[in-house]
């Protein structure tokens, strides 16, 4: 099994890395030939840095539009934030002081990332609209990340691994050397949704992570009037003019 | 309250359609506007609800004088599928809404359409979903592998009739893209499906008619230069004799000052010739020289609402060729929300009219125009510049018959600004109503501003096929207004737009409202300015 995992986090990673850089690219070269910020909107670039700071990490947006969805969303996302934050201790030796701070924090912080799961996942049945709008990779999607979290959750509190072997393993592969990872179906579950997480990010929506922040009516400067913005394949119209 | 004032539904009285042959485009459907709610619910879907909102389909001819297929072409499908691919490469707003949406639900009881007629492929997040279904279908894995799993479809004419249906109820006026966690543009989605439609032929007849007569004959509503000029001259003399001052509205005047670039609904519509009125008072009191063209006797510009890059330059080139050949200093856009947009924020990319430039095309124009000034600016930064200069004078109590209320344009809204600072597009017009009228009162917050409720017309909608969905689209608006007509006694809705002006006055009456409560704020400077020749 440490070999089957080894190789699944090798191809997963590069899977995710690769595939993310690609969307990156993709994004970056595709121009926004028309200055479309949704205004009110920033006039200077330091102004659409703050806006965007406050959008990814408050959801202005978001809160200003539905208090239940910012509520929950916001949870899980801050919670994972700092469940993935702790685990880089999985990753580093010495663990970096920071990171060590914010141990406990992480800790609990998996139940608000699960509490926040579950009620968005709970919209999707009880709220109509949100109920007609829902597909199955929605619902997937779901399923999915609450797993991760319960199954941590799980071996943190109640089926404990050894989480020595654990880092022992991560520690080896980032280094080439395959250690053996501790029997247990709980730990298998965890690191396979994990890895099945890490495959679909860059063909999902979890695109929307890179995506916001080439959202064209969130990251333009409102300076129409006093710059002049061209994309190439629009210069090519005024040759004919 | 909302009892006694629940409109009446009275269809328009001229087509009985089903005495005519049965060649005729859709029966025109019962015109039916909703009681006003007791508190903003949100409404239950009604699957279905607008299947039967069909626009016209545009006639060959109309098509091709546009430069698209007369009818639907052989292969549609395919030929579709690889212009979203065109243009997934060429807007990056598209790429990145296709992709982003996490179908989190904000936006989804945040339409006006919506709240109207409870359709659910009225939520933004829905309309946007007909082009997302077929985006994953062809463009992403996932869709390829497992169309079910991730609602993907196939490009079917299920496919595009519902896109023609529904994105012809979407009035591009961006109200969910301020609520959406990655600013995910729904008018860009439309945009982009309108192009779609329209590259393989299945175009909008009343929107292709008004491009064709722009380039025809110089203005959307097809009026030539001589008619022009006797509307204007006709306005003289109006304003001679009501107020004694001897107001110009020159046409083609080599060397004015200004170049204005009004809707050409202010020529002669109701009451949108009341603004164009108030804006020739104002440059005659500021002692101005200004003139209107012939050749762009239009600010508005449909090609826009079609999503189509080329039509929207080509239009908006007739206000540059206009300008170099009148020489003038200013370019100045008179009261339309698409247009300010296309003004505001296109203008400077499509034609070089701005500032700011470094190749030769564009600073050609900027080096003539006068940089002491935002170009183009907005009549109502005109107005109320000239009014902090202390140049204009106002016997305010000649509007005290009016309790005045302002409904912000969508486009001006969202999609543009006025002024220095990012909000200016709220504050500027307020500020002119506030010097020129003494009653004012605003409507509910979450319904003004960047929150506003489209008139329920914009977008290229402003047509009678589609006046059902248009009065049921005004309903947030209507109920806004009829809270402070009720509490306030309001009586007149100022607003800077053609197009909301047009469909306020026709929807209005449905609600119970007279149609003459809505105007321009223009049409309130004038009412009050003092002309020099009085003094």
């Amino acid at each position: 099994m440490s070999l089957v995992f080894a190789i699944l986090f090798y191809a997963a990673t590069l899977i995710l890395a690769g595939g993310v850089a690609y969307r990156i690219y993709d994004y970056a070269r595709t121009p926004a030939p028309l200055k479309i910020p949704t205004t009110p909107a920033p006039t200077t670039s330091g102004g659409v840095a703050f806006r965007m700071f406050r959008e990814v990490v408050f959801f202005e947006s978001l809160f200003k539009s539905n208090l239940w969805i910012w509520a929950l969303g916001w949870l899980f996302h801050v919670g994972l934030a700092l469940v993935l934050l702790r685990h880089l201790r999985y990753f580093t030796e010495p663990v970096n002081f920071i990171i060590a701070f914010i141990q406990p924090f992480g800790m609990y912080a998996g139940f608000a990332m699960a509490a926040g799961l579950a009620g968005l996942w709970a919209r999707r049945f009880l709220v109509e609209r949100i109920r007609y709008i829902s597909t199955p990779s929605d619902h997937l999607m779901l399923a999915l990340l609450l797993g991760i979290a319960v199954t941590g959750l799980l071996m943190k509190f109640v089926m404990h691994t050894d989480i020595v072997a654990v880092k022992t393993f991560f520690l080896g592969l980032m280094v080439f050397e395959i250690n053996p990872l501790p029997v247990h179906p709980g730990l298998y579950l965890h690191l396979g949704m994990v890895v099945l997480l890490m495959i679909v990010f860059p063909v999902s929506k979890l695109l929307h992570a890179p995506g916001v922040f080439f959202s064209p009516t969130r990251n333009q400067v409102d300076n129409p009037r006093e710059t002049r913005h061209l994309a190439p394949w629009a210069a090519k119209f005024e040759a004919k003019n | 309250m909302a009892d006694e004032t629940t409109p009446v539904a009275v269809p328009p009285a001229s087509t009985p359609a089903a005495a005519k042959p049965a060649a005729k485009a859709p029966e025109k459907a019962k015109v039916v506007a909703p009681a006003f709610r007791d508190y903003p619910t949100i409404p239950a879907l009604q699957v279905d609800a607008m299947v039967e909102s069909n626009p016209y389909v545009a006639a060959a001819a109309h098509n091709e004088s546009v430069g698209f297929p007369g009818t639907l072409v052989d292969g549609w499908e395919q030929k579709a599928v690889a212009k979203m691919g065109e243009l997934l490469g060429k807007y990056r707003s598209l790429k990145v809404y296709m992709d982003a949406c996490v179908h989190c639900g904000a936006c989804t009881d945040k339409c006006h359409y919506f709240i109207g007629t409870g359709d659910p492929k009225n939520m933004p997040v829905a309309r946007q979903d007909l082009m997302r279904s077929v985006y994953r279908r062809y463009y992403t894995l996932p869709g390829k592998l497992f169309p079910k799993l991730v609602g993907a479809r196939d490009m079917t004419r299920d496919v595009l009739d519902d896109w023609f249906r529904y994105y012809n109820q979407c009035s591009e006026c961006r109200r969910c893209s301020v609520f959406c966690p990655y600013g995910i543009d729904t008018a860009e989605v439309t945009m982009a499906a309108k192009e779609i439609m329209h590259s393989v032929g299945l175009g909008h007849k009343y929107v292709n008619e008004i491009i064709g007569k722009v380039h025809k004959i110089g203005n959307n509503l097809g009026l030539p230069g001589p008619a022009l000029e006797n509307t204007l001259e006709g306005l003289e003399e109006d304003v001679l004799e009501d107020t004694g001052a001897a107001v110009k509205y020159p046409l083609d005047q080599h060397g004015a000052e200004v170049l204005l670039v009004t809707p050409s609904a202010d020529f002669f519509a109701e009451p949108h010739v009341d603004s164009l009125i108030g804006y020739g008072k104002v440059f005659h009191a500021a002692g101005i020289s200004w003139t209107l063209s012939s050749k762009a006797s239009e600010a508005g510009n449909f090609g826009m609402f079609i999503g189509n890059y080329e039509q929207m330059q080509k239009i908006a080139m007739r206000v540059r060729e206009a300008a170099l050949e009148l020489g003038v200093k200013r370019i100045v856009v008179g009261e339309c929300g698409h247009a300010w947009r296309v003004a505001y924020a296109f203008w400077n990319t499509l034609t070089g009219i701005g500032a700011g430039a470094n190749d030769p095309f564009a600073i050609q124009l900027q080096k003539q125009l006068d940089p002491n000034y935002k170009q183009p600016s907005h009549i109502c930064e005109v107005t109320w510049d000239l009014i902090q200069a202390g140049r204009l004078k106002f016997n305010k109590e000649a509007n005290d018959h009016r309790i005045v209320t302002f409904h912000d344009s969508c486009n001006v809204a969202r999609g543009s600004r006025m002024g220095d600072y990012a909000g200016g597009q709220f504050d500027i017009p307020r500020n002119i109503i506030r010097a020129v009228a003494n009653n004012y009162v605003e409507m509910s917050a979450g319904t003004t501003r960047e929150k506003t409720f489209c008139c329920g017309g914009g977008g290229g909608l402003l047509t009678d096929e589609l006046l059902d969905l248009r009065v049921k689209g005004a309903l947030p608006r209507m109920e806004a207004l009829n809270e402070i007509v009720q509490h306030n006694g309001v009586n007149f809705m100022a607003t800077i737009c053609a197009i909301c002006k047009a469909q306020f006055t026709k929807v209005l009456p449905y609600y119970g409202f007279k149609m003459s409560m809505v105007g321009g704020v223009h049409q309130l400077v004038s009412t009050a300015i003092v002309l020099n020749n009085e003094q």
